[in-house]
């Protein structure tokens, strides 16, 4: 059966980023050691931390650690997928955007495949191998519905996460120079759901667990599979509401999407 | 290209302190970018500020000898100094090795690792009156800093920020120079940001780790003379010794790497092919 051109041509785009990559075979195998050994570090972090204090906002190691891990695999799973949308920046800056329009292919697919890295695979592997560790060491009492958890979590966590990804790179179409920007977003939403959402300031807690929906990629999913009450005192029935978060983060960020290429002048350099 | 005696010419001051003021110049046309680096150091302020305070309840006030004050100075000071000793994303030696733009830097009369040098301080002076003041004011606004009690941590720290900014300098030179070997610096420049976010102490104060880590990463790598240091001296973390003895740590690394970066820049030279075009 005769494969679709487009296909073919995302395809070659992904073979020749690959290839690219590859070519310089130190730097290449040292990304990929020194890349998944990064996302390691998120959970080498909570472990020192747990050596200065016993408790963290009243949650033990162990429960730190699953929300920390939950937050981790959602993470590396956005950025494999559209975390190289940070580099758009870049394309509008220097006007290489420009290009990109011109050929008759998505413009998103395009940034995402033809920056595509593949140690960000890794990334992923290592954070679910990460994971199942931590509740093997928790051994929380298996329902049928906490299997569906965490597995629905981590995805639903990845859609919350690529939304925030693909909706911050479009600041750049506003202010061309926005730098690290959407930084505070992706990575700072990263750093925000490696902990109990009860340690952070109120207003804090607010615009990230509620205003962008983090608190839903690992805080309350985590509380369900440990049995915990929320100390915040939310009901229990949040941890089911994912999925319900991601769908409308989804739509906001084409909306925004959409509007930001429609607004896109070049640079003209 | 061997200039053996790189250091003292005549008018070489003069020319630094041009450099200088171009690289303060340079820095202060890019104002957008200036901000949104803030903004997002002042949100990163916010989820380790509140991680650490949260560590400094649970162990009942006092966490590896920092005080709540003293972590939430930590915090503050460190989003600020990221900008000022520039720990991510410094490409442009490496760019200019794989364009061969590199050869102008060998042309000119001064060595290219002091042409560097002063640019990238002048850079550094505007970054601390903007980036390093920006978070600083907000976190004095929503927490409770700690300010220093003695007169003579004041002066300290201000060349502990100056001899953080050399080391800095200095290990990022020589990662670049690693292009004159592999062309494509990925790779390395991975692994240096996966020291640069642990080993200076920007995720957690290195105190946190075991104590027998602890003198092998300030005597045995030049990462904790980057971060941790000016933010140890500032806190008054020990005595007036103790300050002064992180001081002659830094000052011993300042000097190791950039006699390491004079030495592998000669080595680099004579790899140099310069391609036509």
């Amino acid at each position: 059966m005769a494969e679709h051109p487009r296909t073919t041509a995302y395809r070659a785009l992904l073979v020749a980023q690959v290839r690219a990559q590859t070519q310089y075979r130190f730097s290449f195998w040292l990304d990929a050691v020194s890349s998944s050994v990064v996302s390691l570090l998120d959970i080498v972090a909570v472990l020192v931390l747990f050596r200065a204090t016993p408790a963290l906002g009243g949650f033990s190691v162990r429960q730190c650690l699953l929300i920390a891990s939950l937050g981790n695999v959602a993470f590396s799973l956005a950025d494999a997928v559209v975390g190289n949308i940070d580099t758009m920046r870049q394309y509008i800056r220097t006007g290489r955007l420009d290009s990109i329009l011109l050929r008759p292919m998505g413009v998103l697919p395009q940034l995402v495949f033809g920056d595509f890295a593949p140690r960000r695979l890794g990334r992923v592997l290592q954070s679910g191998l990460v994971l199942a560790g931590t509740l093997i060491w928790l051994d929380p009492q298996w329902t049928a519905g906490r299997v569906v958890l965490v597995v629905a979590a981590p995805l639903a966590g990845a859609v919350i996460f690529g939304s925030v990804f693909v909706a911050g790179s479009t600041v750049a179409f506003w202010f061309v120079e926005s730098g690290e920007f959407a930084n505070a977003f992706t990575y700072g939403g990263r750093d925000f759901t490696l902990y109990p959402i009860s340690i952070y300031p109120g207003w804090f807690r607010k615009i990230f667990a509620y205003g962008l929906g983090f608190a839903f990629v690992a805080y309350y999913p985590a509380l369900a599979l440990l049995g915990v009450p929320d100390p915040l005192g939310a009901p229990p029935a949040l941890a089911w509401c994912s999925p319900l978060i991601a769908l409308p983060a989804v739509l906001a960020a084409a909306l925004v999407w959409r509007v930001g290429v429609r607004h896109y002048r070049s640079t003209g350099s | 290209m061997g200039i053996d005696v790189p250091w003292p010419r005549p008018g070489t001051l003069r020319t630094s302190l041009a450099l200088a003021g171009a690289g303060f110049r340079r820095w202060a046309t890019y104002r957008q970018a200036m901000l949104a680096g803030a903004f997002t150091n002042t949100i990163f302020g916010f989820l380790r500020c509140s991680v650490m305070l949260a560590v400094a309840g649970g162990a009942g006030g006092v966490a590896a000898g920092y005080r709540g004050p003293q972590l939430v100075t930590y915090v503050w000071v460190g989003q600020g100094l990221l900008a000022v000793v520039q720990l991510w994303g410094w490409t442009e030696l490496a760019d200019r090795v794989r364009t061969g733009d590199v050869q102008c830097d060998l042309l000119r009369p001064i060595h290219p690792v002091l042409t560097y040098l002063t640019a990238d301080l002048g850079r550094a002076a505007f970054a601390m009156c903007t980036r390093f003041a920006a978070p600083l004011v907000v976190g004095a606004l929503a927490f409770q800093l700690y300010v220093p009690h003695r007169l003579t941590t004041y002066p300290l720290a201000l060349v502990s920020v100056l001899a953080a900014t050399v080391v800095s300098f200095g290990v990022r030179y020589l990662v670049n120079l690693s292009a004159f070997w592999l062309l494509d610096i990925r790779g390395v420049l991975v692994a240096w940001l996966l020291c640069a976010n642990v080993l200076t102490g920007l995720y957690f104060p290195l105190a946190f780790l075991p104590g027998w880590v602890q003198p092998i990463l300030w005597y045995g790598t030049p990462f904790p003379s980057i971060l941790q240091a000016p933010v140890d001296v500032l806190v008054e973390r020990g005595s007036e010794a103790h300050q002064l003895s992180i001081l002659a740590v830094q000052l011993g690394w300042a000097a190791a790497v950039l006699a390491l970066a004079v030495l592998v820049q000669r080595r680099a030279e004579r790899r140099l092919v310069v391609q036509g075009g």
